[in-house]
């Protein structure tokens, strides 16, 4: 049998693991750093999609989070050759030291 | 065209002068000097041939003596206001015409010798046309505003013959300021000029003359008014108090321009302009006797001015000044023909006084001192003679001189008519002494005593001709006393109601005042050289030569009451009161630029946080609303 767990709870989880997210991308300097919290939010929000088609039993919140999880790995591979660059023009992965373009 | 065969021949004499401008400016000689002085000097003499003939034919042919109206149609059409192109000849501007053409013929033939070796020659000769060929407007024009292109044209003539060594920035500034002092009267002169057409909508100076008495009533305020404009610009072209102040300044032209310009013609465009407006000033009595105070004011302040000056042109300067007030006083009591009768015998003598001081002044290589001078008369014979001629004609020895009957006429007009009074003939008198003593001066210390400086030599006939004629006129002029003034008469009207008195005594009295001036120059000079050293040593005197040879320090003041103020308004209001609103608002843009820049870190977690922060509020905002 299958224990239910209160979909209110699984959306607190989702903001639960959004916020450590968002908290890492706005507190770590390092750009790999960054990027692993940009997955946990985009994980967060695949959490809180599941939910959300579970609670009005349909598969679309599935569907997105196929999508979800495609997007991720375009996300990341693009994320990757940008750290890439930026670290051979900066020699380094302080998101604070490419601030070039300050007013 | 109407008025008669010499019409034709009329509207020559303004355009050749004219026309030989246009082929100076426009490039003819550029490499001969030759053609330039056939060109500069021909057309001038083309006109001097045609305005004396025209004079013959006026005088004999026409018995009526009637007036030439020449018209051409209008040169623009504005409302009712439709000038028109025409000229006009009557017994006063014929005067003119005659002075311009035949003693500006003689000061061109001087300067084509004098002028020689300025490099400037071609540019000398096309200002001096122009100008001859605006004079010409300005006496020939038959409505204001033609008269007013005229007169427009000398100043600006004027302006550039000052400046014409324009190299030295002191002749610059010199001209600069004969411009805007002028520009003064000027401004006045055109506004009066406006008046005058919106009470009467013509500008046709005979139908205004005609008209005016018929409107308005003798001291109707607006004839006031239109009087004093039109005598604020002759004041001001004319050198008279209060807007003198330029022309000793004005000295710092060539000489030939100064006699021109600045003794014969321009200066006293204002006492052709006063009477040839003559039936407006009889309107407003009140500014009639200003001309007169104002003339006699003048004359005296300039004659004492100029017996302590040390540059030998100033003296003259002062003394034109001098000489402009007495036609003045003329104007002013209503003897409007003693005037111009002065007018023309001054145009002769201080030409004449101007070139021979120029030929003095060229052979000590451009010294103007005075006191640097000395003794001149064994080796500049030509110049002395014809100085000393001058002289006596300007301080009117009896008999002789045509400056003797011509000032005599204006003293004589001064005590008879009824607008006259003995004031204004004192005031002639004492300015006669002055006269006489100033320039006797200047013949003593350039002329006699020990020679300081070997004189180089100039001369040939281009130069010595023109003074000997101008010396002949000097005298021969005042010898037409009789046809002239009568011949003035048909257009000008004699001084009505003057008390008879008689000529002999006041005339006598006058002689005997200039020759007691001569006298005293020559005991000074001669006899007690050591008591004028020790006034020159003396704190007393000393005083008031400073004052005496600063013009009575009018620079001074006018320095203080109006250059300083203009300037220092000027430096305070440099960056324009007005465009401090608009200014304040570009300021506002830039101050909230420099606060938004502060958004701008160009660091991402900066970015991501305000990101973060929006999407936030807007959760929050479909949180709270419903």
């Amino acid at each position: 049998m299958t224990a239910t767990v209160s979909p209110v709870l699984v959306l607190a989880l989702a903001a639960a693991i959004f916020a450590v997210g968002l908290v890492g991308v706005l507190v770590r300097r390092n750009l790999f750093f960054v990027l692993m919290s940009l997955e946990i939010m985009l994980n967060a929000a695949g959490v809180a999609f599941v939910a959300a088609g579970a609670m009005r039993s349909q598969p679309d919140g599935q569907v997105m989070f196929l999508f979800i999880v495609t997007m991720a790995a375009a996300e990341v591979a693009l994320g990757l050759a940008l750290v890439l660059q930026l670290y051979r023009q900066l020699h380094t992965l302080d998101s604070d030291a490419a601030g070039e373009m300050k007013g | 065209m109407k008025g008669g065969p010499w019409a034709g021949l009329l509207m020559f004499i303004p355009a050749l002068p004219l026309l030989g401008f246009l082929l100076l400016a426009l490039g003819v000689g550029r490499r001969s000097r030759w053609l330039v002085t056939a060109v500069g000097v021909g057309s001038v003499a083309l006109s001097a041939l045609l305005a004396t003939e025209l004079g013959l034919l006026f005088g004999y042919l026409n018995p009526a003596r009637a007036n030439v109206d020449v018209d051409w149609g209008s040169w623009l059409s504005v409302g009712d206001f439709r000038p028109t192109f025409g000229l006009y000849l009557d017994a006063l501007s014929l005067a003119m015409v005659l002075v311009i053409t035949v003693i500006g013929l003689l000061i061109l033939v001087y300067s084509s010798r004098y002028m020689a070796e300025d490099p400037g020659y071609r540019r000398f000769f096309a200002y001096m046309n122009l100008f001859v060929g605006s004079m010409l407007v300005l006496v020939l024009a038959d409505n204001l505003l033609a008269l007013y292109l005229g007169w427009e044209g000398v100043g600006l003539c004027s302006y550039l013959l000052i400046g014409f060594w324009y190299q030295d920035p002191a002749n610059s500034r010199a001209a600069i300021k004969a411009f805007l002092v002028t520009r003064v009267g000027d401004a006045a002169l055109a506004v009066g000029i406006a008046l005058l057409f919106t009470q009467f909508h013509t500008l046709q100076i005979s139908e205004l003359l005609r008209r005016a008495p018929e409107v308005w009533p003798v001291g109707a305020p607006l004839a006031v008014a239109a009087a004093a404009l039109l005598l604020a610009g002759a004041v001001a072209k004319s050198a008279q108090l209060p807007l003198q102040t330029w022309l000793p300044d004005a000295m710092a032209g060539p000489t030939p321009v100064s006699a021109l310009i600045h003794a014969a013609t321009m200066v006293t465009a204002g006492v052709y302009l006063i009477a040839r407006m003559h039936a407006l000033f009889l309107l407003a009595p009140t500014v009639l006797a200003l001309v007169a105070v104002i003339g006699a004011v003048t004359l005296l302040l300039a004659g004492c001015a100029a017996l302590v000056q040390r540059d030998l042109k100033r003296v003259l300067a002062y003394s034109t000044m001098s000489q402009v007030g007495y036609m003045f006083v003329a104007l002013g009591v209503g003897a409007w023909g003693a005037a111009i009768f002065h007018l023309v015998t001054h145009a002769c003598f201080k030409s004449l006084l101007f070139l021979a001081a120029g030929v003095v002044i060229a052979s000590l290589g451009e010294e103007r001192d005075l006191f640097r001078m000395g003794g001149l008369r064994r080796s500049l014979p030509v110049a002395f003679g014809t100085f000393v001629v001058g002289g006596l004609s300007l301080a009117a020895f009896p008999l002789i001189t045509a400056g003797y009957f011509s000032k005599d006429l204006i003293l004589y007009s001064a005590w008879t008519s009824p607008q006259g009074s003995v004031w204004l003939w004192g005031a002639g008198v004492v300015g006669a002494l002055l006269t006489s003593l100033y320039i006797f001066r200047v013949i003593f210390l350039v002329f006699f005593g020990a020679q300081k400086r070997q004189p180089e030599r100039v001369g040939g006939l281009a130069l010595e001709v023109p003074l000997l004629i101008l010396a002949a006129l000097a005298v021969a002029a005042g010898w037409a006393k009789g046809p002239l003034t009568a011949w003035l008469a048909t257009a000008l009207p004699p001084v009505a109601g003057a008390t008879p008195a008689s000529e002999m005594g006041l005339s006598a009295i006058a002689t005997v005042v200039s020759l007691a001036g001569m006298a005293l120059a020559a005991l000074l000079y001669f006899r007690l050289p050591a008591r004028v050293a020790l006034w020159a040593q003396s704190s007393g005197p000393e005083v008031v030569r400073r004052l005496w040879r600063a013009g009575w320090g009018f620079d001074w003041l006018y320095d203080r009451v109006f250059v300083r103020p203009v300037v220092w308004l000027a430096r305070v209001n440099r960056g324009d009161v007005f465009d401090d609103g608009f200014r304040a608002a570009a300021e506002a843009v830039e101050l909230a630029s420099r606060i938004l820049r502060r958004t701008q870190t160009g660091r991402l977690r900066w970015y991501a946080a305000g990101v973060a922060l929006g999407a936030i509020l807007l959760v929050a905002l479909m949180v709270v609303r419903p």
